[in-house]
């Protein structure tokens, strides 16, 4: 693998989040300029002291203009990114690199989206020209190839393989509960989850993560000079990053169990952050549970749990806010909601807020070391991004 | 010797009862039941269905003609034979023709074929497809059926011998419609069964049992064809026909298929024919074809791999409230999804053999079938070491499955498949023809060329599989 990884070299002194949900009173200047001066602020720093940004947002604007105009840069790099759903992650990476490289001492990695002003069900993304062969599949339907390949490699009955799924958008919910920033705030009983009427099936709509709008904002500088804004920053262990060559919508071993590209990243991130057995060193997780079955298999792919046996992990609350490993304590995409420029930032807000103590009733008993993993794109056909942050050097 | 090479059916998989019209409408139910086009089928489509048939039974086929015969082309200005040929990856050095404003188109279409083939040209094609719509409530769509049919005319390895044709063309108001409408107007049955439709019918058999010198006993099979029901009785009363020489007009199974209904009555005829004997095909509608055939001693070593009589046998119902969706009778609530964008020029001719013939690439250093068709291979990684590769005759297996209930659709929920091609190569793409809860991982399933959409008026033509028929 061709990354060599930027360990402890780089920290987060601040960051920025607004609440995520139906902003019919706000635009995504609204939301922009809260999450930054919202990071401005946790961070301590003058907005005058931020050398340059990386801005990702999938649909809510072009160009670095859709974050300088608003804010009113005065005359400074802003660059657009965007990678699918992993938009936000990307962003961030993009900023740890740029102060790492030294070419600047403080970025900014930003993102928003705004996605209930469409007027349209779900997520919309519109194509370039094309000659109409590229398929007319949502979201969900793509993501819920997984449910009836996992099912039957491992041996779960429809109905059995429908519990695990539920219990995992309950978990989340149980979790946004506790979260005053998440879009849905409140917990939902397993039978609602089951039953809900069904979008792809075995998808019921409580199995998709909530369309919402929102910003997060994250302030990097280099390791060595993260004091001089705070005495609790968190520091960037692994970054990685993968595009896959959408084998799995064209070779047939290619199985829908699994998310290569995931496998992918989280062994470059585990590498360049040291770990070796990452159910047992991950103190927490916040993943990309776009849908149910998405979070199942990033169990597996993300070595939380062996080949096979993620369901019985999720029946026996191994991921629960008081489990061994919990995953999504923010509530995730399903609960805290997934405006996708935004989404891989929120993830690392919850490792910010969890990794320093300020995670208030969802807090975990002294966690140490956090992943993120962040996607875009499809079953076969993805991107795959994987962080871990730890709240010391070393 | 010029005549029929091989030939081709398709009945679309959906069935109407004209019961289930009455329970909705109140009117009197006909008998049996009537062949739908599903909702991504049209006349075109379906031609491409009968195409690839008649292409399989003649392998090697060089044609240089092709006529497609309709009363409802998708395009009223375009090509449409052109996408046909396309899809039925014939080259570009063809003639090519729509023949249309008139159910007789059907049997013109085979009869100009045949004369192309007199002019020299090796192979000729002759389709006829037709989606046949009727006002609720009307006779016309409870009697109507979809369907399509193809043939392969040539002058080696001839199944059926054209022995005579004859053409009376003339100008009387019987069937007409406007561009803009969708149902046919017709003038009262008894003027046309007495001063046109008889009257016509009868001098084309006797012109062509003349010409011939044949009898009408002679004949094997008679396929009569004619808007006007009566008009077709009364002519085989004149002709003194015994029971059995009447071709099955179909008309409890598929319905009155328009352009394509006497060669789908044609081709049910062949399948069961025996060398030597003679089948006559006439089309009545303004005017009359006629065609004598005699099949040959080759039609014993000829096989057909899919018959008519298996096509009509291989279906499903469709109720009638999903039927006035899918013809876009009753308007539906729009979902809440942006319209789908229209296919772009550019990038259709670029991939037209992948888009219209599902033809993908197979890598020449690693082996490796894949699609859509790659420069860099998808197994190997070799560069440029592709070949072009037909995956449209190729059945496949269901490797996974989503139902979509959000996609934009006429006929939600939208099922895609992830298929596994035999010899290699996986696609995903929507299934049809199917009970959307009955699709199971391991299904066996073939590919189809249908419609998928239509935006700013351009018709988003690619291909789907369903269950194998």
């Amino acid at each position: 693998m061709a990354s060599k990884g930027i360990k402890d070299r780089v920290a987060i002194v601040g960051m920025g989040c607004t609440q995520f949900g139906e902003h019919w009173d706000k635009g995504p200047d609204d939301l922009l300029v809260e999450a930054a001066y919202d990071a401005y602020a946790s961070a301590g720093v003058d907005r005058n002291d931020v050398d340059a940004y990386w801005l990702g947002t999938l649909g809510s604007g072009f160009s670095g203009l859709t974050l300088s105009v608003p804010l009113k840069i005065d005359y400074r790099p802003v660059t657009h990114v965007e990678n699918f759903c992993a938009t936000g992650s990307e962003a961030l990476r993009q900023a740890c690199y740029a102060v790492a490289s030294g070419a600047y001492d403080v970025a900014m990695a930003i993102g928003v989206e705004k996605l209930k002003d469409s007027g349209y069900s779900g997520l919309v993304i519109s194509d370039p020209p094309n000659d109409g062969t590229l398929g007319n599949m949502t979201a969900p339907a793509s993501f819920s190839l997984l449910a009836p390949a996992y099912f039957k490699k491992y041996g779960l009955d429809p109905e059995k393989g429908k519990d695990v799924l539920s219990r995992i958008a309950w978990k989340n919910h149980r979790n946004g509960a506790k979260n005053p920033k998440a879009q849905f705030r409140k917990e939902v009983p397993i039978e609602a989850i089951k039953n809900s009427p069904k979008i792809a099936d075995p998808l019921g709509i409580m199995d998709c993560s909530g369309v919402s709008d929102g910003a997060a904002a994250a302030i990097v500088v280099r390791a060595e000079d993260a004091h001089k804004y705070r005495k609790d920053p968190i520091y960037i262990k692994a970054l990685s990053f993968v595009a896959g060559p959408g084998d799995g919508h064209s070779n047939p071993d290619y199985d829908f169990t699994t998310f290569r590209e995931v496998v992918a990243s989280a062994e470059d991130a585990y590498r360049q952050a040291g770990i070796t057995n990452a159910r047992e060193q991950i103190s927490m997780a916040e993943v990309h549970d776009c849908f149910t079955p998405t979070e199942l298999v990033l169990y597996e792919d993300l070595g939380f749990s062996p080949r096979g046996t993620a369901w019985k992990d999720v029946m026996d609350g191994f991921f629960d806010l008081d489990g061994k490993l919990p995953v999504n304590p923010d509530g995730g995409l399903k609960s805290f909601g997934h405006p996708i420029g935004a989404s891989g930032l929120r993830m690392m807000y919850e490792m910010w807020l969890q990794l320093r103590g300020e995670a208030g009733p969802r807090q975990l008993r002294d966690p140490k070391l956090g992943l993120t993993h962040n996607l875009g794109g499809v079953p076969g056909k993805c991107v795959s991004f994987v962080s871990v942050v730890g709240r010391e050097i070393g | 010797m010029i005549g029929i090479v091989s030939y081709g059916s398709y009945v679309p998989y959906r069935r109407l009862k004209r019961s289930a019209i009455s329970q909705v409408l109140g009117v009197a139910a006909g008998k049996g039941e009537r062949a739908v086009a599903s909702f991504d089928e049209d006349s075109l489509s379906m031609a491409v269905e009968a195409t690839r048939d008649a292409l399989r039974a003649a392998p090697g086929a060089a044609v240089q003609a092709l006529y497609f015969a309709t009363t409802t082309p998708p395009y009223a200005e375009k090509l449409n034979a052109a996408i046909l040929g396309a899809a039925a990856r014939l080259p570009v050095e063809i003639r090519a023709a729509d023949l249309t404003g008139s159910t007789r188109a059907g049997l013109t279409a085979l009869l100009q074929a045949a004369d192309t083939v007199g002019g020299g040209a090796r192979h000729a094609l002759a389709v006829a497809a037709d989606c046949r719509l009727g006002a609720p409530e009307g006779k016309a769509e409870q009697q109507n059926g979809d369907a399509a049919v193809a043939f392969v005319l040539g002058s080696e390895n001839v199944i059926a011998e054209v022995e005579a044709t004859v053409s009376l063309t003339r100008e009387f108001l019987d069937t007409w419609r406007n561009p803009d409408e969708r149902f046919a107007h017709t003038w009262e049955e008894r003027f046309a069964l007495t001063q046109a439709y008889g009257p016509l019918l009868g001098k084309a058999v006797q012109q062509i049992l003349a010409k011939a010198k044949v009898a009408p006993k002679d004949l094997a099979k008679v396929v009569l064809d004619s808007p006007n029901a009566r008009a077709v009785d009364e002519v085989a009363r004149a002709m003194k026909l015994d029971p059995s020489q009447l071709a099955d007009p179909l008309a409890l199974t598929v319905g009155q298929a328009g352009a394509a209904h006497p060669g789908l009555m044609l081709a049910a005829a062949l399948s069961a024919a025996k060398p030597g004997e003679r089948i006559l095909v006439v089309s009545g509608a303004d005017g009359a074809d006629a065609v004598l055939l005699r099949v040959t001693d080759a039609a014993t070593r000829y096989s057909q791999p899919r018959s008519v009589g298996r096509m009509i046998e291989s279906k499903g119902d469709v109720s009638y409230g999903s039927y006035l969706k899918w013809r876009e009778i009753l308007p539906t609530e729009p979902p809440r999804r942006p319209d789908p964008i229209r296919p772009a020029g550019p990038p259709m001719l670029r991939t037209a053999n992948w888009k219209y013939g599902l033809v993908g690439s197979r890598c020449t250093a690693c082996g490796t079938p894949q699609l859509p068709p790659q420069r860099v291979c998808a197994r190997c990684r070799a560069l440029d070491k592709m070949e072009p590769y037909a995956f449209a005759d190729r059945v496949g297996r269901v490797a996974t499955m989503a139902l979509d209930r959000l996609a934009f659709s006429l006929n939600p929920p939208t099922v895609n498949v992830v298929v596994d091609f035999e010899g290699g190569g996986r696609f995903i793409c929507e299934m049809t023809d199917c009970q959307p809860d009955r699709v199971a991982i391991g299904d066996e399933v073939e590919m189809t060329f249908r419609k998928l959409f239509s935006a700013d008026g351009v018709r988003n033509y690619f291909w789907k599989a369903r269950p194998k028929r």
